[in-house]
């Protein structure tokens, strides 16, 4: 049996079916992503003055992914116009590239997420936060039994609210180094995980969504760059719309992403 | 016609998306220069200014990478009903932020 509309467009509609498909799926996308940066709003214009965090995310590493998600829109374009004119083999290396691309991106945001949670901030008994990345622990380290010692790298602060915004010319000039904590001057020990502050939770929420987009995004055109290409022997007209589809989900991705860069890192 | 009925060349693809990536790589580097400039009394006038340029950013991709430009009415439609309820979205959170019944809250 023939499905209709593979390939055609439809009188009704001008479109082909898939398109129609595609659309409204991204439809209902903004519509899951439009409630997540709302409730990024809210938390934030909610936040008590200077405590909202500046400066947490690595904007290098930010921009980085940005590139390589611009990068990966086009190859994914250029793979669809390499269908176009019957290029198969060009199709082939477009849409290689666009899936090593889409894996870099993936692994600096992992390398990003194992920071956050390799980053301490400690309430001290005698006064102050010690906040640093992890180095070392005792053997018999128990913050619950107030027993042994933990070793960060990084610096104490007096008040908390000078660990909010680190793009202070404080902040920016604070001598790092090496400080070992014994348990029992330990109040409260916490990483810079997603419960850690609203900031986090947020942070988290929205791009560890978006990666799981990203991710979904590598299977289909894996899939498709692989065995779905057999597809292009057969009819090749249809294998050209779902690389179209498929394209049309990853810019969405890229357009995700083009808000999530500013709102998180660089506001 | 939408862009992916007309004839393609993948000359003409070269050409604009070396375009879109040289603008992508312009407006990154202007959000990422106006974040860390000092611009005015806190963050309202530098979020504004890099929200602008990130609006920038995705009409290149949802203009020229998805083909908006050149769409089908209906595609026009749908996007037009999402807008009216992502404001929908958005307007009535925060239009009950503060909207608490009676006795269920003190600020």
């Amino acid at each position: 049996m023939d499905i209709p509309y593979t390939v055609q467009n439809r009188p009704d509609t001008g479109v082909y079916n898939a398109k129609i498909g595609i659309w409204l799926f991204l439809a209902s996308e903004v519509m899951l992503f439009g409630g997540l940066f709302s409730a990024y709003v809210l938390l934030r214009v909610g936040a008590d003055e200077g405590m909202w965090p500046h400066g947490w995310l690595n904007v290098k590493l930010g921009a980085i992914n940005t590139l390589l998600l611009a990068l990966s829109a086009i190859t994914t374009l250029l793979a669809w116009a390499a269908c176009k004119v019957r290029d198969f083999g060009k199709f082939k290396f477009f849409h290689a590239c666009t899936i090593i691309l889409a894996l870099t991106f993936l692994c600096i945001k992992s390398y990003e997420y194992y920071d956050k949670f390799h980053h301490y901030e400690v309430q001290l008994k005698s006064g102050g936060y010690a906040d640093g990345h992890f180095v070392k622990q005792s053997d018999d380290f128990d913050v619950t039994k107030h027993i042994g010692t933990i070793t960060l790298h990084g610096h104490k602060v007096e008040d908390r609210k000078e660990l909010m915004d680190l793009r202070t010319p404080a902040a920016q000039t604070a001598k790092h180094e090496e400080m070992e904590i014994p348990a029992s001057d330990i109040v409260k020990l916490e990483n810079y995980g997603p419960q850690h502050h609203t900031f986090t939770a947020i942070y988290f929420t929205m791009s560890g969504l978006h990666a799981l987009h990203i991710l979904g995004g590598i299977l289909v055109i894996g899939y498709l760059w692989g065995p779905g290409s057999r597809m292009w022997k057969t009819d090749p007209e249809r294998f050209t719309n779902r690389i179209e589809v498929s394209g049309l989900f990853w810019h969405f991705v890229d357009l995700v992403w083009i808000f999530l860069f500013p709102v998180l890192y660089l506001t | 016609m939408s862009e992916s009925e007309k004839p393609v060349t993948l000359s003409s693809y070269y050409r604009l998306c070396a375009v879109v990536l040289l603008a992508v790589i312009c407006t990154t580097s202007l959000m990422i220069f106006t974040s860390f400039a000092h611009i005015g009394e806190g963050w309202t006038l530098k979020l504004t200014l890099i929200l602008a340029i990130a609006v920038v950013n995705a009409f290149l991709v949802a203009g020229y990478l998805m083909h908006l430009l050149s769409e089908k009415k209906l595609v026009y439609t749908i996007l037009a009903f999402t807008v009216v309820f992502g404001i929908g979205l958005m307007g009535l959170t925060i239009w009950a932020t503060n909207g608490f019944p009676p006795g269920t809250a003190s600020h």
